[in-house]
This record gives C-alpha cells, structure tokens and sequence, in this order.
C-alpha cells in the first residue's frame, strides 16, 4: 500500500524577479509529522502557501491522494482536506468556539435559521475526539491562547483533514500549552492524519517529528529522518555552503571607543526578558536572530515607542528617561521602523515635509515656517543620499521603497540624531538602492554615528556589523565579535532556548 | 524606467486633481449661482446677496474650524450646539451679570475654547473615537444651554441701543455686510495657522499618519487637541455671528448646525479620512450651500428642498474623494 498522502515536486514560483521557489520539494507520508526547516524567508511559508491555493506554483507538481491536483484558493485545498493552522490566529473574538469551528458551513434550520444546537453538539464530538475540555459555546475572546489554538486545531480536522500544516504553533504558547499540543499532534498522528510542522525551535523537532526537510533561499537542499541527524546536522543544511559576499572581516571601532548607548537589564512583559548591550560611538552593532526574537521590540523600547516594564537606558554615560519617542528623539536617537509605510514616512506628503517632520522646530521664523529653507534642506540631503525623486514637492507614495528609506534617514539626519536604529533596512528594497544604503550607513559610521541595525538576513549581518548580539525568545543569547562570527555560530545562539520555559 | 516615469507623471496629473477639488466647487458655486440669477428676477437683488452673506456666517466659522479637526482625520459633531450654548452663556453674562458686553463676548470664545479642551482631551488623550466623544459633548452642550437659560429665550442688544456696537461687526448701518470682509479674514488667518505654521503643519502629519508622526517625535497628544480647541474657538467666533445676526437665542436650537458645516467642509474637497483640505474649499462649500437655502425659494422651492439637494451634493461630493483615494491605491 502506498502510503504517500502528499508528494510536491520540483515547485517553483516566482514574484517578477524574485525566485521565492526553486524546485522545492515536500513528501509526506499518512501518520507522519514531519518538520519544515530554514531561515527565514528560505521559503516554507511560500511553500506552504502555494499547497494551500494562496499562490499558484509556475512549475512543477502537486499530487495529493493519488491525484495531481492544482489548488486555486484555500476554500478549495480545504475542501480537499488540506489545513493550516496558522501562527497568527484567525479567530473571531466575539463569537462562540463552534460558531468560529462553523463559520461558512453552519447548520440551518429551514433554510434560513442557524441552528447552534446542531454546532454545538458537533463541536462537543469533535473535542471528546481529541480528549479536550473546550466548551462549544464560550465566547472564543474569553479564552487563553492556548485553547484558542485547539478550536483552530478542532476547526482544521472538522473539514475531514488528511494533511494538517502548522506553521510556528507554539510561539505564543505556555510551556503546559505546548505538551498538551504535543499529545493532540500525537492523537492526530495516531488517526493517520499527515502533518507538516514548521518551527524553528530544535527540540521541539527532535521531541515529535519524524522527518525533517530543509529548505535554503527556496530550494529543497534534504531530507532527513529525525531519529538519525543533529541539531548541527541540520543547522549546517539550513546555512548551506554558499559563499556569500564580503562579509566584514574585522571591526572598524577600537575597543576603548566611547560608549555611546548602554542599555542594562531591558524587560518589557514576555516579549523583552532582560536585555543588556554597548553601543560604541562609530560602531555598526548588528541584531541578529529568529522572527518574533524580541529585537523589534528591544528597539521600541529604546525608542519609547512602547513602555517597558523595567531596565535603564544611558546615553553617552548619563541615565536618560525616555517616556516616549519625544524624549527618544530629543536624545538624539533615530529609529527605522521594519514597517516603513505604517511607522516611518507620510505617504501623502511631500519629500520636504517627510525630511523636517522631526525638526520643524528649526525652521519656524516668527511663527511662519519657512519652506524655502526647507526646501533647500530637503534638496541637499537629496543630493547626499543620492535620493531618487523629481522633486522636493513628490509625495511619498510616489517613491520607490529604497528611495522611501533614504528619505527617512534623511529625517533624522536633518534632526541630527547620532544614534541610529536601523530595523531591517533593507527589506523590501531592490538590489542597487540595498548597496547604496550599505554604503550610507558605512558613510554615516565613518562620521562619528553609531548604528544599531536588526537584520534578519545573515549576510547582510554579517557584511555590516562590527559586532553582533544575538537574541532568541526575548533574551540576549549571545554577542560575537565579527571575528569570530558565522553563520553556524550565529544561528546556534538564535535557537538557544533557555531550558525550563 | 519608462513605466515609472509615466507613473509619476499621471500621479502628478492625480495631485493636481486632488488639489483642484476646490476648484471644481469653485465652478459649482459659479454655475450653481448663475442658475438662480437666470431662473429668477427677484433673486438678482443686493438684498438676496446679503441674506445669502448672512446665512454663511456662523455657518462658516464652525466649518472653517471643524475643517482642522476633519485634517486630522476626526470630527467634531459639537460644534452646532456648542455655538449655541455659548450665546446663551454670553446673553446671560450680559443680560443677568450685568457683565460688560465686549467681556461676554470674550468669554463665548473663552467656552468655545473649553468645550474643545474636553473634547481633544477626551479624543487624544484618553483615545475615545470621535465621533462618540462629540456626541457626547454635543449633548451636554445642548443641555448646559437650557440649563444655564433656564429654558428661556436669549435676547442680545438691538441695533440702536447702547450696546448695539456689536452688530455692525457683521453689518453697517448702510446695511454693507461687513461679515462677508470680516469672514475673509477669518479664513485667510486660518489657512496662513494651516498652511504656514506648525500647528497645521503637524495636523496635516498627523492625518497623514498618527503613529508615524509620533515616532518621529512629535507631541501628538497635544497637537491633535489644539484642533479640537480651534473648532472650539471656532464655535464661539460662530456664536457672536449668530447672536448678531438672530440676535435671540432659543435654547434647544443648535443641533443640525454641524451636519451643515461638515457638509460644506466635505463639498469643500476636505478628506473625511484625514491628511487631506483646505480652508478655501471649505468656505467655498458653506457658500454653495447658503446660496442653495436662500435660492430655492425663487424659482418657487420651500427650503426643505435645501437638505434634499444638498444631500445629494455631499454624496457626490464624497464620491469623488473616495474614487480619488482609489485610485491612489
């Protein structure tokens, strides 16, 4: 009997020039769970996305219980008993645990009437399956994240799923909620339903997979069975061999620079546990790790974007309070937000008033502001930065993402700010602006600033930074010299969970 | 490279669209007015032109002032009875306190400027959504003005009496409507505080992108509630308008006011969603519709089909701003 419930083939897909899939494969077994590694953007949720019907594959193959099979929407891949549980959960709040289970397939009552009733009870079955206490008709806002998570679970197997894909399921969970998880992946298992099981924590890979795919920069590199490989097996496949370019090779800043930042014992709720770091005058300090490592939030904090819980913030030797991004700015502090539309530019304003929006004050002449002097201002950090715009007077939406970024650093800039958070600067922005922001930042350095820059991509990691602090689950994990950095090593510390969480 | 070339240069064509709303109402003032001097002989008196001036007044202080607000992508629906709250506190400073004329004015703004306080506070500070913190003050206004009149009519100083100064603020004794001068200033004030100073500056950034604006470091809080208080101010600026134009003031009125104001402020090009207006279009659009009021009636209309028509300007209106943004994507 053959018991390939999923084989996918040779996949490819590609976003304009962007290669997210090359030849990736998966095959899945009935009764098997099997992880999906990588770094991120290595294409597994590409992957996943193209199985489900969001994306349609340009290449390759797909066959699903015997038959090929190309999925165009999610309803469809669903109805053929493929679900995802997704890391972000989908729920609606306000409506009950077997109305949410039932959304879109609810029972009537003559045609026009739900009938919970009937939801109820069907819930109710599907829950003693699985030997879970949920009750059907609490309202879904008024449960833990963990048992909202088995409702997405008990809502993915109600569709008669044969291949159940989880994509980083325990990333919001107690360490109680995990196990539990842990035992309802074993019942499913033990019902012959196939699971793929995306994560980046390795024990938990070694705790309840049975295989394990790696993927690197979208391509299939193996295969392997999880009784028989190493976390270091496995970390040197996701890292590949594949030279990359230039990495620094020694750090620009001596040791006894001036210090510049120093941040002791930040903590802010489950996301930021403790957090200690230098940042030395001229100093590239590269943040390396994992989505949902807590780097984004370290960098609020600092910022005062968020309040945090606890920890002291000095600048240039002198404790400062930061109680919002006013105190943050005033300090001379600048931040580049990963999401540039939502929190760094206004889209609908003009490249001008991007620029001074931070320095307005400087520009105020007996109360009329003075737009030739921030027009003259906007043009010259134009012509520094090398910005592609028209003019002065383009509106933001108008630019290109590299463009978009420059005009931010102008922003701050202009605010002379010399300490720099650069969150993932590069996201998002083609190839050449990407060496003209590198370049920038070494520019900047050079001129007495110092950078902070989170990165989620190791080469650009590893290509910029004359330190590296790396995190993992809202610790500081590790701090490397560039020296002694690679790969491996950085990648050993963003998977170093501590034991006992 | 071609195609984004050509990219911006229709975006180009798009800002200027987006600048030209006025324009067009501009256009639709124009024609909307020729209409009526056409139709109807009677309307081309100097007489029609000043109950057209005063039926703009008051209306166009609360909406130059609720056009800040409507910038940074609120709204104020208190405005209306705010106004009247505030002429009935001056007429009873006045009138009861025996407070001098000139200082009961002051205070009306004084009121104004308070109402707006609470209203920012409410809106910036503790994050109420608009809509529902104005509904609020909107009703206690409402009910402080029958309070404080102890639901009697207001009656300020006739033209001729001692106090009667006030009244040739809006209107001579030549009977030269000098509002519509006085209004002028008013509006190129304002759109110098909007367009020229920091304080519109922000409200402009802040419409844009609230959370982008504060982590450039700029004091939201405080400049979002400064709008709220300029409507205020507004308002009590509308209130001496009303006073001397109506000169009595019956408690309980008031309420319906705001909508007309917002509806001038959104003919006017002004975003609902915020980043977006101007205080030009905004007079602009109180006037197309105190010509409509006062139109309607001369080709043999009664005025309620003022709200009807003027219904469907704001619907097209809005329309057209949100096929603009659209198409910006």
């Amino acid at each position: 009997m053959n018991d390939v419930i999923l084989s996918m083939t040779n996949v490819s897909k590609a976003f304009g020039p962007v290669r997210a899939l090359k030849n990736a494969t998966l095959e899945l077994k009935k009764g098997e769970v099997h992880a999906l590694m990588g770094e991120n953007g290595a294409g597994k949720s590409t992957l996943m996305k193209v199985l489900t019907g969001i994306y349609t594959k340009d290449t390759g193959s797909i066959v699903y219980d015997g038959k090929e099979v190309e999925f165009t929407s999610p309803k469809e891949s669903q109805e053929a008993g493929i679900s995802i549980v997704h890391q972000e959960l989908n729920m609606m709040n306000h409506l009950t645990v077997a109305q949410n289970i039932f959304i879109g397939r609810e029972s009537m009552k003559m045609k026009f009437f739900t009938n919970d009733a009937e939801i109820n009870r069907k819930a109710k079955e599907y829950f003693k399956l699985l030997n879970l206490d949920v009750n059907p008709k609490e309202v879904v806002g008024n449960l833990t994240v963990g048992k909202q998570q088995m409702v997405e679970i008990i809502k993915a197997i109600s569709m008669n799923a044969k291949v159940v894909v989880f994509d980083e399921p325990t990333t919001a969970l107690t360490r109680r909620e995990t196990e539990e998880l842990f035992k309802i992946i074993e019942d499913l298992k033990n019902k012959d339903i196939a699971i793929v099981y995306i994560t980046h924590r390795m024990e938990e890979i070694f705790k309840i997979t049975d295989k394990v795919t790696v993927m690197r920069d979208g391509e299939y590199v193996g295969q392997l069975e999880t009784k028989k490989t190493t976390k270091y097996e496995i970390i040197s496949m996701m890292v590949g061999r594949v030279i990359y370019e230039d990495p620094k090779q020694e750090s620009n800043v001596s040791s006894d620079a001036e210090v510049v930042l120093s941040v002791k014992e930040l903590s802010a709720g489950r996301a930021v546990k403790g957090v200690s770091f230098e940042l030395r005058k001229g100093e590239i300090l590269g943040f390396a790790g994992l989505m949902g490592a807590g780097r984004t939030e370290v960098a609020r904090l600092i910022f005062g974007a968020d309040k945090k819980d606890s920890g002291e913030i000095y600048i240039k030797g002198k404790q400062t309070n930061i109680n919002g991004p006013k105190d943050a700015v005033e300090n001379g502090i600048g931040y580049l937000s990963e999401d540039r539309k939502q929190y760094g530019i206004l889209l609908d304003m003009d490249v001008s008033n991007n620029t001074i929006l931070p320095s307005l004050d400087n520009y105020i002449k007996n109360g009329l502001i003075e737009d030739k002097r921030i027009d003259d201002v906007s043009t010259r950090y134009i012509k520094d930065l090398n910005t592609k715009t028209p003019s002065t007077k383009q509106i933001l939406r108008n630019l290109s993402g590299g463009n978009q970024q420059k005009v931010v650093i102008a922003k701050w800039l202009a605010r002379d700010c010399d300490i720099l958070i650069f969150d993932e600067p590069t996201k998002g922005i083609d190839v050449g602006a990407k060496s003209d922001i590198y370049s920038l930042m070494n520019e900047l350095t050079k001129q007495g600033k110092s950078i902070i820059m989170i990165s989620s991509d190791m080469t650009e990691v590893l290509r910029m930074s004359d330190r590296i602090a790396v995190m993992c689950e809202g610790r500081k994990t590790g701090e490397l010299s560039i020296e002694d950095s690679t790969q491996e090593k950085i990648l050993h510390y963003a998977t170093l969970r501590k034991e006992g969480e | 490279m071609n195609t984004k070339i050509e990219k911006e240069h229709s975006s180009n064509l798009l800002l200027s669209i987006t600048k030209n709303q006025k324009f067009i109402a501009a256009v639709a003032l124009f024609i909307i007015y020729l209409f009526f001097f056409v139709s109807s002989t009677a309307f081309r008196s100097t007489d029609t032109l000043t109950s057209i001036f005063d039926a703009s007044y008051y209306i166009g202080f609360l909406a130059i002032g609720v056009t800040f607000v409507i910038i940074t992508g609120g709204i104020d629906l208190s405005i209306g009875t705010v106004m009247m709250c505030t002429a009935i506190i001056g007429g009873v400073l006045y009138t009861n306190l025996g407070l001098p004329l000139w200082l009961a004015l002051l205070s009306m703004i004084a009121v104004g400027a308070l109402f707006g306080l609470i209203n920012g506070v409410l809106v910036a500070r503790f994050k109420l959504p608009a809509f529902i913190a104005t509904l609020g003050t909107m009703m206690v206004a409402r009910g402080l003005g029958s309070i404080v009149s102890d639901v009697q009519s207001i009656t300020f100083p006739l033209r001729g009496s001692e106090d009667g100064w006030y009244k040739s603020i809006f209107r001579l004794e030549n009977n030269f409507p000098m509002g519509i001068v006085v209004l002028l200033i008013f509006t190129i004030l304002a759109a110098v505080i909007l367009n020229k100073t920091k304080i519109g500056r922000y409200i402009f950034a802040i419409g844009s992108n609230r959370e982008a604006t504060r982590l450039s470091g700029v004091n939201v809080n405080k400049w979002e509630t400064l709008a709220y208080v300029i409507s205020g101010i507004c308002a009590g600026v509308a209130g001496i308008a009303y006073a001397a134009t109506y000169t009595t003031i019956l408690p309980g009125e008031g309420a319906g006011f705001e909508l007309d104001a917002i509806a001038g402020v959104v003919i006017g090009g002004t975003s609902l969603s915020g980043g977006v207006g101007t205080i030009f279009g905004t007079i602009i659009g109180v006037f197309i519709m105190s010509v409509l009021k006062v139109g309607l009636p001369y080709i043999d209309l009664q005025p309620h089909y003022q709200l009807f028509i003027t219904g469907i300007v704001v619907i097209i209106a809005v329309y057209f701003d949100v096929r603009r943004r659209y198409k910006r994507g």
